[in-house]
C-alpha cells in the first residue's frame, strides 16, 4: 500500500509537470484528487491494515495527496500567469497614434491682458467698477474739466448720438461716476476697465472701438509718491521686475500735474534701440494727480481730498508685450490669431 | 515746433550737452522730444565759389563749362543749371566731398570735358525741398549776401544745424516760441537767459497820420497795434535769417514776408504786413463778420464769412481773416514800399472758429489758437519794425496806433513748501523751491514757507496751486520723487458677484471648447436688425443710431452679438479655417424711444455660433459636425453651472431655422434662444451649417444664488426604473418628461431619456420615448410598493396629458 501511494505520488508529479493547460491540471486533479480517484480508493481499503499501520499508511496518504494538491497549485499560478501575460501581449497597441482630441477654447487677448491687470489692482485693494458704453457729454467731458468749447472735445473726435450722448471716447467716466456714488466723502480706489469708441479710420494703428482701464484713487492725503509706487508695483508685475519706470511730464485736462509713464526698454535694457526709437523708453501710460475741479464736481473739497488717476490701453500692452503688429487683429477675430495666445 | 539748435545757441548756452542729452533732459523736464535731427546729412568739402567764367559746353547745348575759384585754386566745373551765370557766388563740392545719399564727388568726364567738382542746389545739400525758396528750386544755390571765396559753406548754410522736434501738449503753447523755448531750456540747465530788447529808430512822422484803429468787438479782439514802416525795398532776406527759417521748416520768401515770420517764430506773437498803399482807406476796422460777406485771401480762394468770424476791415470791406490769413488785395508784393504792420491780440476762440470753418490751419491760426503772450504783441511788432529797418531798408514811423483793452497784469499764485511736499510726498526745502522759482524765471515773495509766486504772462498755463506743484515737482525731477503707497484704511479689492460670474461663464464655455471674440459694437443698418431675441425686440423702439457715423458699416449699435460673430466665422471660412466654436459675452444697446433722448438701457449678453465640425478623430472613424444638440449641450452644462433651470420651446423666429430652433425661457420669461441659422442667411454667408445661442446674461447672473449650505451625500439607495412611452410624433419628449417628474413627485428625482425610436413596430405617425426614472428618499430606503404606487399615478398622468402609452 506504501508502494502503491509513492508509485501514485510519482506518477501524478511526472503528469502535472507535463501539464501543458489549465484544462489538463484540472483532470490530473479530479484523477487524482477526486473522490473517486486513485488515492481515495487507498484509503478505503485501510480497514485491512494493522492497528499499527494505519495511522502511519494514513498520514502518508495524507502527504502524497498534499504534495500533489500543492503541485497542481503551483503549476495553476504559473500557467494562469502566462495566460495573463499572452493576454496581455495580444491587447497591446500602438502608443504613438494621436489621442482623441479634446478641444480647449480660450480667452480673447485683450480679455486676458485686462484680467491680468484686474488681478494685479485687486491685490493691491482696488475693486473693478464699470460704467456704460453711450455715456452723458457731462459725464464724458464736463465733469472732467472739458468744459463745452473746449477744443479736445471736437464733435470730429467722438460719436455722437445725440448732442447729449456719445459713444464714451474714455473709461474716465466710470471714475466721475464712481466718485458721485461716493457721495464726496468715501475713499476711492478702483480700476474701470472697458471699451472706448472714437472717430479713427481703422488702420494698422487706430481703432474705431478700442479698450483701455483706468484707475483712480482718491482719499485725504494720496501723494503724487504713490502714484509712483502704485505704477512702480504694477509695471514690474506686469512687465518684469527686472523693467524700470520714470515719469515724465505731460498734459490731460483731469489732471494736474500730469504725466506719461515709460518703462525701460525690454529689447535693449536701456541702451536704446529701433524698438525705443534709440530712447532706451517705451511709453505705456498716462497718469496725474486728479485736477481739483474734477474733485469740486464729484463733491469732494480739494483742500481735503486728493487722488491720482491713470489711463491705459491693453492694446498697446498687448503689441509690446506680444508684438502684435496691427490693431485690427483684436477685432477681426481671425482664428490663428485666438489661437496663438490661448496659453497667455 | 521744429527748434534749431544753432538758433538756441544765441540764447542759451548749450555747449556741454550732446543735442540727444539736451533732448533727454527736455523731454524728462517737460516736452517730449519727438526727434533729434540734423538738418542734413554729414557733409564735407562744400565752399563757397566764384564763377569766373561761365560758357556753353563744347559738345553738349544743355551743359556749361565754368571756371571757378574756391580760395586755394581755380576748378573747372561743368554745370548744367538753367541758372548758372558768371560772377556768382555758389557752393562748390569740390572732388572728396561727400554729399547726402553718400553721393562722392570725384574728377570725371563729361562729354570728353573735364570736372573736377559740383556747383550744388540746396536740395543736393540735403534741404528738404519744400524749405527751399522758390528762385533756388530748379537750379543751383547763389549767395546773395556778402561771403569769402573759400568759405565753408556747411556753416555758412546751416547744415551743420541739429533739429529737435517737440511734441508740445495743448498747455505750453509758450514753447511754440524760441524764446519761451530759450526759457524753458535755460530753467532745466540752470543757465540764465535774459531776451534782448527791441531797439527802434523811428523817423519824425507819426504812424497815427497815416492810419486810425477801431475795434468793434473788444471782447474778440482787446489789443490792435497798426506800426507804419515806409519806402521798405522787398528782396531777399539776410542769410542767417532764410537759415533759420529753413531749420524752422518755413520757406523764405522775401525780406518782408520772412521778417514777420521770423518774429513769429522767435516771439510766437503772428503779425500780419499789409501792403499800406493797397489797404483801400485810412482806417483799420475790427469787427466781426456781415452775413454774405466774403474775401479773397491771399491763397487765392474765395471765402464766405459769418458773424462767427473776426476780421479786419478798411471800413469798407474785409482785408483779413482776424490771425489767419490775410486778403489778396492787400498782399505785399514786389513793388511794395509801404508797410502797415499788425501785432494784435485775438481770443482764441474767434481764430479757432475761423480756422476751423475755413480749413486753414497756419502757423499764425495754431499760436492765436492756444492764446499768445500779452506781453509780447507789442514787443514782437516793435523788433519787426527793428529788423525792416534794418534788412529792408524801411523807415519806421513814431508811435503805434492802438486800441488797447487788453489785460496784461501777471497772475499770482500762492504755494506753501509744506502743501507742496505733501503733494508729492517729498521734502523739498524752502530754499530749493526758491531756486526753482529763480531758475524758472517766476517771480516770489518768500514768507517763511509760504511763497507768493507771480507767474510770467507767457506761461499762462500756469494759474492754481497744482500747476505751480507741477512747476516744481518737474524741475526737481520726476526721477527723485520717492515710491510710497497709499496710506489711509484699506480696502478689500476684489471681484463682485457679478464680475465673478462673467469670468466663471467664460472659463466655462472655454473649457468646453469655444473661443472668446471681442466684435465691433458699432454695426451697419442691415445687421442690425438680425437675429435679435424676441425679448430684446419687444423693449427696444428704434435701433440706436450714430448723428455722423464714419460709415455705413459701423452706424448703428448692435442689438445682437449674433450678426458680428456670424460675420467672423464667414471671415474665417473664408480664409479655409471651417471648424469654429465661438462666443462674446458683451454689450447690446437697447433704446425705449424711437428718437434717442436718454441713454440706452445696456444688456449684457452671451452668444455663441458654431460651425463645421465639433469634433473630429479620424483614425478611430468619429467625426461630429455641430448640431442643435451640441449647442443645447452647452447652454444646458452652464444652467447646471449656475443651478437655473432653463426650458426650451420650439419657437419660429426670423433668419433661423423654422424646425430648429427654440426660445430658452428662465421661469416664464424669454431670455434667449438657440438654434440653426436659417440656410438662407448661412448661404449669404458663405457658411454650412451655423447653430447659435443667444442669452441675456443679466438674467442669468440675477437668478444665480451662491449654494453656501451643504447638502448631505445620500445615504440610502435609489431604484432605478425603465418605462418606454408611445405619443404622438410632435409631442415633445421635454414637456413629457417634465409630466413625470411632476407626478412622481416627491421620489423621483431625476428623468433621463435615454432613447427616441420611430419606425417598425410602431404605428405610423407615432414615436416611443425611453425614460430613465430614479427614486429616492434622502431619509430611509424606500419600498416596492411605494415604488409601483409612484409609477402607477406617472403612467396615469402621461396618459392624460400626452395620451401616452406603456409600449408593450
Amino acid at each position: 500500500m506504501k508502494d502503491r501511494l509513492q508509485e501514485l505520488q510519482s506518477e501524478a508529479l511526472e503528469k502535472v509537470k507535463y501539464a501543458e493547460d489549465l484544462k489538463a491540471l484540472q483532470d490530473i486533479r479530479v484523477a487524482y484528487l477526486g473522490k473517486k480517484g486513485p488515492i481515495t480508493e487507498v484509503l478505503r481499503g485501510m480497514g485491512k491494515l494493522s492497528k499499527e499501520e494505519r495511522p502511519v499508511i494514513g498520514q502518508l496518504a495524507n502527504d502524497v495527496r498534499e504534495s500533489i494538491a500543492s503541485a497542481i497549485q503551483t503549476k495553476q499560478d504559473k500557467l494562469e500567469e502566462e495566460a495573463l501575460e499572452k493576454q496581455l501581449e495580444e491587447e497591446s497597441i500602438d502608443v504613438t497614434l494621436p489621442g482623441r482630441p479634446v478641444h480647449v477654447g480660450g480667452p480673447h487677448l485683450l480679455t486676458s491682458i485686462i484680467e491680468e491687470i484686474e488681478d494685479l489692482f485687486i491685490g493691491m485693494g482696488f475693486e473693478i467698477k464699470e460704467g456704460p458704453e453711450v455715456e452723458t457729454d457731462y459725464f464724458n467731458f464736463e465733469a472732467l474739466n472739458l468744459p463745452k468749447g473746449h477744443p479736445a472735445r471736437d464733435m470730429q473726435d467722438s460719436f455722437y448720438i445725440t448732442e447729449e450722448l456719445l459713444l464714451r471716447t474714455h473709461t474716465s467716466p466710470v471714475q466721475a461716476r464712481t466718485m458721485k456714488q461716493k457721495d464726496g466723502h468715501e475713499a476711492v480706489r478702483m480700476i474701470c476697465p472697458g471699451k472706448v469708441y472714437r472717430r479713427d479710420t481703422d488702420d494698422a494703428t487706430h481703432s474705431h472701438q478700442f479698450t483701455q482701464v483706468e484707475g483712480l484713487v482718491v482719499d485725504e492725503n494720496i501723494k503724487m509718491s504713490d502714484l509712483k509706487g502704485v505704477l512702480n508695483a504694477f509695471a514690474k508685475q506686469m512687465f518684469g521686475s527686472e523693467r524700470d519706470i520714470r515719469l515724465r511730464p505731460s498734459f490731460f485736462p483731469f489732471t494736474e500735474p500730469s504725466v506719461e509713464m515709460d518703462i525701460s526698454c525690454k529689447m535693449c535694457g536701456g541702451e536704446g534701440c529701433s524698438v525705443c526709437k534709440g530712447t532706451g523708453w517705451i511709453e505705456i501710460l498716462g497718469a496725474g494727480m486728479v485736477h481739483p475741479n474734477v474733485l469740486e464736481t464729484a463733491g469732494y473739497d480739494p483742500e481735503v481730498y486728493s487722488g491720482f488717476a491713470f489711463g491705459m490701453g491693453p492694446e498697446r500692452i498687448a503689441m509690446l508685450k506680444y508684438g502684435v503688429d496691427d490693431i485690427r487683429h483684436f477685432y477681426t477675430n481671425d482664428i490663428r490669431f485666438l489661437k496663438q495666445y490661448h496659453k497667455v | 515746433m521744429l527748434v534749431s539748435l544753432n538758433w538756441l545757441k544765441q540764447y542759451v548756452d548749450i555747449e556741454d550737452q550732446t543735442p540727444e542729452e539736451l533732448a533727454e533732459l527736455i523731454t524728462k523736464t517737460g516736452i517730449e522730444v519727438e526727434s533729434v535731427e540734423p538738418i542734413a546729412e554729414k557733409l564735407n568739402d562744400v565752399v563757397v565759389g566764384h564763377v569766373l567764367s561761365c560758357e556753353q559746353h563744347p559738345n553738349a547745348d544743355k551743359l556749361n563749362l565754368c571756371q571757378v575759384d574756391v580760395g586755394e585754386e581755380t576748378l573747372q566745373i561743368i554745370c548744367g543749371a538753367p541758372n548758372i551765370a558768371a560772377d556768382q557766388k555758389v557752393a562748390v563740392a569740390k572732388p572728396g566731398a561727400v554729399l547726402p545719399g553718400n553721393f562722392k564727388i570725384k574728377k570725371a568726364k563729361l562729354r570728353g570735358v573735364e570736372s573736377n567738382g559740383m556747383i550744388c542746389s540746396l536740395q543736393e545739400l540735403g534741404v528738404d525741398e519744400k524749405d527751399v525758396p522758390k528762385e533756388f528750386v530748379d537750379g543751383i544755390f547763389v549767395f546773395q549776401d556778402e561771403v569769402e571765396v573759400g568759405e565753408n559753406a556747411i556753416e555758412l548754410l546751416n547744415l551743420d544745424d541739429i533739429i529737435i522736434e517737440l511734441g508740445l501738449t495743448p498747455n505750453r503753447a509758450d514753447c511754440l516760441s524760441m524764446l519761451g523755448v530759450a526759457y524753458e531750456v535755460a530753467a532745466i540747465l540752470d543757465q540764465p537767459f535774459t531776451p534782448q530788447e527791441e531797439i527802434l529808430h523811428p523817423v519824425q512822422e507819426k504812424a497815427s497820420d497815416y492810419i486810425s484803429v477801431h475795434v468793434e468787438d473788444p471782447d474778440l479782439n482787446p489789443y490792435y497795434g497798426a506800426f507804419i514802416v515806409k519806402e521798405v525795398k522787398i528782396g531777399p532776406s539776410p542769410l542767417w535769417m532764410r537759415n533759420r527759417l529753413i531749420a524752422a521748416g518755413v520757406r523764405p520768401i522775401n525780406n518782408v514776408v520772412d521778417i514777420t515770420n521770423y518774429v513769429l517764430l522767435e516771439y510766437g506773437q503772428p503779425l500780419h504786413a499789409f501792403d499800406l498803399d493797397r489797404f483801400g482807406t485810412d482806417e483799420v476796422v475790427v469787427r466781426r463778420a456781415k452775413e454774405n460777406e466774403t474775401i479773397t485771401t491771399l491763397d487765392e480762394q474765395k471765402r464766405n464769412l459769418k458773424p462767427d468770424h473776426l476780421v479786419i476791415t478798411n471800413g469798407k470791406q474785409p482785408t483779413a481773416i482776424a490771425g489767419v490769413m490775410g486778403g489778396a488785395d492787400s498782399e505785399v508784393h514786389e513793388g511794395t514800399s509801404n508797410i502797415l504792420l499788425e501785432a494784435a491780440y485775438f481770443q482764441p476762440v474767434a481764430v479757432r472758429t475761423a480756422s476751423k470753418d475755413h480749413g486753414l490751419r497756419s502757423e499764425a491760426s495754431t499760436r492765436f489758437e492756444k492764446g499768445v503772450d500779452p506781453n509780447r504783441v507789442v514787443r514782437a511788432g516793435m523788433k519787426a519794425c527793428e529788423l525792416l529797418e534794418k534788412y529792408a531798408n524801411g523807415k519806421v514811423l513814431d508811435g503805434v496806433v492802438e486800441f488797447d483793452q487788453l489785460a496784461r497784469e501777471p497772475k499770482k499764485v500762492e504755494i506753501t513748501s509744506s502743501h507742496i511736499n505733501e503733494r508729492l510726498g517729498t521734502s523739498i526745502p524752502d530754499e530749493e523751491i526758491a531756486d526753482i522759482l529763480r531758475r524758472l524765471q517766476f517771480g516770489y515773495e518768500q514768507k517763511g514757507e509760504m511763497f507768493t509766486v507771480t507767474v510770467p504772462t507767457r506761461r499762462g498755463d500756469v494759474e492754481l496751486f497744482e500747476d505751480m506743484l507741477e512747476e516744481v515737482a518737474r524741475i526737481y525731477g520726476y526721477d527723485n520723487l520717492p515710491y510710497t503707497l497709499p496710506g489711509g484704511a484699506s480696502q478689500a479689492g476684489g471681484l463682485t458677484l457679478h464680475q465673478q460670474l462673467k469670468r466663471k461663464v467664460k472659463n466655462y464655455l472655454q473649457g468646453a471648447g469655444l473661443d472668446e471674440t471681442i466684435t465691433y459694437s458699432l454695426t451697419n443698418a442691415e445687421r442690425v436688425s438680425q437675429l435679435v431675441s424676441r425679448e430684446v425686440k419687444k423693449q427696444a423702439a428704434a435701433p440706436v443710431s450714430l448723428a455722423m457715423p464714419m460709415s455705413e458699416e459701423h452706424s448703428h449699435l448692435r442689438l445682437s452679438i449674433l450678426p458680428e460673430l456670424l460675420a467672423s466665422l464667414s471671415y474665417n471660412v473664408a480664409r479655409k479655417q471651417t471648424d469654429l466654436a465661438y462666443y462674446e459675452l458683451g454689450t447690446v444697446f437697447i433704446s425705449e424711444e424711437e428718437q434717442v433722448t436718454v441713454q440706452p438701457k445696456e444688456q449684457l449678453r452671451l452668444s455663441g455660433a458654431l460651425t463645421g465640425n465639433w469634433l473630429v478623430h479620424p483614425w478611430q472613424q468619429e467625426k461630429k459636425a455641430v448640431d442643435f444638440f451640441v449647442v443645447k449641450g452647452l447652454v444646458e452644462g452652464m444652467a447646471d453651472l449656475l443651478d437655473l433651470k432653463l426650458t426650451y420651446k420650439q419657437a419660429k423666429l426670423p433668419d433661423m431655422h423654422p424646425g430648429r430652433t427654440a426660445e430658452v425661457y428662465l421661469g416664464e420669461k424669454v431670455i434667449g434662444f438657440i438654434g440653426q441659422v436659417h440656410p438662407k442667411l448661412q448661404n449669404d454667408l458663405d457658411l454650412k451649417d451655423t447653430y447659435v445661442f443667444d442669452l441675456n446674461a443679466e438674467e442669468l447672473f440675477a437668478h444665480y444664488q451662491k449654494e453656501e449650505a451643504f447638502q448631505a451625500i445620500p445615504k440610502y439607495p435609489s431604484i432605478s426604473r425603465d418605462i418606454a412611452l408611445v405619443v404622438e410624433e410632435q409631442s415633445a419628449a421635454g414637456e413629457i418628461a417634465e409630466t413625470i417628474l411632476h407626478a412622481g413627485a416627491p421620489l423621483v428625482k431625476d428623468v433621463r431619456i435615454f432613447d427616441v425610436y420611430q419606425g417598425e413596430h410602431l404605428e405610423e405617425g407615432k414615436k416611443s420615448i425611453a425614460f430613465n426614472l430614479l427614486y429616492m428618499d434622502p431619509n430611509r430606503t424606500l419600498k416596492d410598493k411605494e415604488v409601483e404606487e409612484a409609477h402607477e399615478k406617472i403612467l396615469t398622468a402621461v396618459k392624460e396629458k400626452h395620451q401616452a402609452e406603456l409600449r408593450g
